[in-house]
């Protein structure tokens, strides 16, 4: 089924949602939708039984820093009934990068959308659990951000974590952005 | 009779716990000897190997992918490989591909060889240990052998092979399958219908058909719940529609079909292995012919100006990967695995995702404990194969 039949099944079904197609070249089908209509995009696609969307692989982020919207959420989502794949993206913008949590209808999700935070400070409305998942739960800013430095040139003192000040923390953003070619 | 008070006792099993594969810390919540909740802990092997991948260049991500999981490391290289390929559209040689299967399927068996064994170990049966490391052995010999490296052997590259197959290769293979075989079967005997093998893992750690894909736990430990969903057989990749196996799935969803599932993938894994050896030649074409990203072979480069300004250009800057977003999904000896990668058009990856099986695995945990006996909690985690290296990446 390619993206835009698939659109016009889901555009039934929820009337008020935005689809986009989008190239693919990996034979997945690939579209967007718009964030506030993706909680009922995804029990559709999970339900209605031609699609069946029932086995969610993953969950992940892309940052597009600087430019906006800044944030692409994927849903690799695979229907084994009917022998399909879907790649689902919903554009965030920075301000604010917040979705509805689709993790009461696959519970596969619950970890995902917490590492997607954890990682990208995304925020899932209604996650049941919405702590870090990876990193210790004091921790600071979202490493796989584009604006989060690599790596912080400074001597660790042994006694005590190391104490990075903003205005080194931002010459390391500079440094990483500079020597990307 | 007079009250008995009676109060729950929370007890920390890991970070330190020889049994739980690595550093996995949950926090159990008991009463009696019954397990009323369970709270995986993660994150204590997070190195930010993703975050390390767009730093780096194509080529040079190959390393760091293969140290995520690492009793798979040729499917996640292959993985990443398959995927960059995708993204700038080539084709590798028929040869490669086979290799590559061949490959695939000696890593499922070293895999799946290191969780009998210490699932057979962490459940008593310390023999098995033993005989399946000895076989394994012979695996990492093979590896050594392709590459130079046991554990990590970097052989795979984007375009293809790093090099030729060394001399003997057919015969080293040769060997181990015929070995093989008969080594299974000692296993089976020690186990398959061992009564306190059975009792321990009949009827522990259940999940539902249902339940499983819900959790996203594809490979066997779905399989062993009667779901057939195998990335081989669904969405075939390097022309695994052309070999003759079959998919093992057992309707039980417990520890011991787990058990069954896996050995029969091995035996499966094994008739791949016969059918690929045969097409592959002894020597042949090992990567595109593509200048841009196969460096030259080194006589050339000591010999031929051209050939080692072109070495220079593919060591140095690598090549560019066209602007887009790619995902093949291969079955690696965990299940479903794959990586999303996104280029911007540079000689750098944009965003490097993996999809980690055991990081699913890992989250279905307190379904498969909780109202369990505390002993079964060992049996249930050994049974789902985990590799912290891949959920905590």
């Amino acid at each position: 089924m390619d993206a835009s039949a698939l659109i016009a099944v889901l555009q039934d079904a929820a009337p008020g949602a935005q689809f986009e197609a989008a190239p693919s070249i990996d034979l997945q089908t690939t579209m967007y939708v718009s964030a506030d209509a993706l909680a009922g995009v995804a029990r559709t696609l999970r339900d209605r039984g031609d699609l069946a969307y029932t086995f969610l692989a993953d969950i992940t982020a892309v940052d597009f820093w600087p430019t906006e919207p800044r944030f692409e959420l994927v849903y690799i989502l695979v229907s084994p009934a009917n022998r399909l794949r879907l790649r689902l993206k919903v554009r965030l913008n920075a301000e604010p990068a917040r979705v509805a949590t689709v993790s009461g209808i696959w519970p596969a999700a619950n970890w995902l959308e917490r590492e997607v935070w954890d990682m990208f400070g995304i925020v899932f409305d209604g996650h049941p659990d919405p702590r870090r998942l990876l990193m210790p739960e004091d921790w600071d800013g979202y490493p796989l951000r584009k604006d989060y430095p690599v790596q912080i040139r400074k001597t660790p003192v042994s006694s005590e974590a190391l104490q990075v000040t903003a205005e080194e923390f931002r010459q390391s953003v500079e440094r990483d952005r500079l020597t990307r070619t | 009779m007079p009250d008995i008070r009676t109060e729950t006792m929370t007890v920390n099993m890991g970070p330190q716990h020889p049994s739980t594969h690595g550093v996995l810390r949950l926090v159990l919540e008991l009463d009696g000897e019954t397990v009323r909740s369970c709270a995986p802990t993660i994150g204590y092997l997070h190195t930010g190997i993703e975050k390390t991948a767009e730093q780096k260049k194509w080529q040079q991500v190959i390393p760091l992918v293969e140290r995520m999981d690492y009793l798979s490391a040729q499917s996640n290289s292959m993985a990443f490989c398959l995927s960059v390929e995708k993204l700038l559209g080539l084709q590798v040689p028929e040869r490669v591909t086979t290799i590559r299967v061949l490959i695939a399927e000696l890593q499922r068996i070293n895999s799946h060889l290191v969780w009998l064994g210490t699932h057979g170990m962490e459940v008593g049966a310390v023999s098995v240990m033993l005989y399946c490391f000895r076989e394994r052995e012979l695996l990492l010999n093979i590896n050594e052998m392709l590459a130079g490296f046991r554990l990590f052997p970097s052989y795979m590259r984007v375009g293809g092979l790093r090099e030729d197959l060394p001399r003997g290769f057919h015969a080293a293979v040769t060997a181990f399958l015929d070995r093989f075989g008969p080594k299974l079967d000692e296993y089976e005997d020690l186990l398959t219908q061992n009564n306190i093998y059975q009792k321990r893992t009949q009827g522990v750690g259940v999940i539902s058909k249902d339940d499983a894909l819900a959790y996203g736990l594809v490979g066997p430990i779905a399989r062993a719940a009667g779901v057939d969903y195998d990335v081989r057989k669904y969405f075939p990749y390097l022309g695994y529609e052309s070999y003759d196996f079959a998919v093992p799935t057992r309707p039980d969803g417990d520890v011991y079909a787990r058990y069954q599932v896996r050995v029969a993938e091995m035996r499966e894994s094994m008739k791949i292995c016969r059918q690929a050896l045969k097409r592959i030649a002894p020597t042949g074409a090992y990567a595109v012919d593509d200048p841009r990203i196969t460096p030259p072979p080194k006589d050339r480069v000591y010999t031929e100006m051209e050939a080692l300004i072109q070495h220079f250009l593919v060591y140095s800057q690598g090549f560019t990967v066209p602007r887009g977003e790619v995902y093949v999904p291969v079955e690696g000896p965990r299940g479903e695995q794959g990586y999303y990668v996104v280029s911007d058009g540079t000689n750098r990856p944009w965003r490097v995702k993996s999809r980690a099986p055991s990081l699913l695995a890992c989250q279905a945990l307190e379904r498969l404990i909780v109202g369990g006996l505390i002993a079964d909690v060992i049996a249930v985690i050994g049974s789902i194969d985990v590799v912290m290296g891949d959920v905590d990446r």
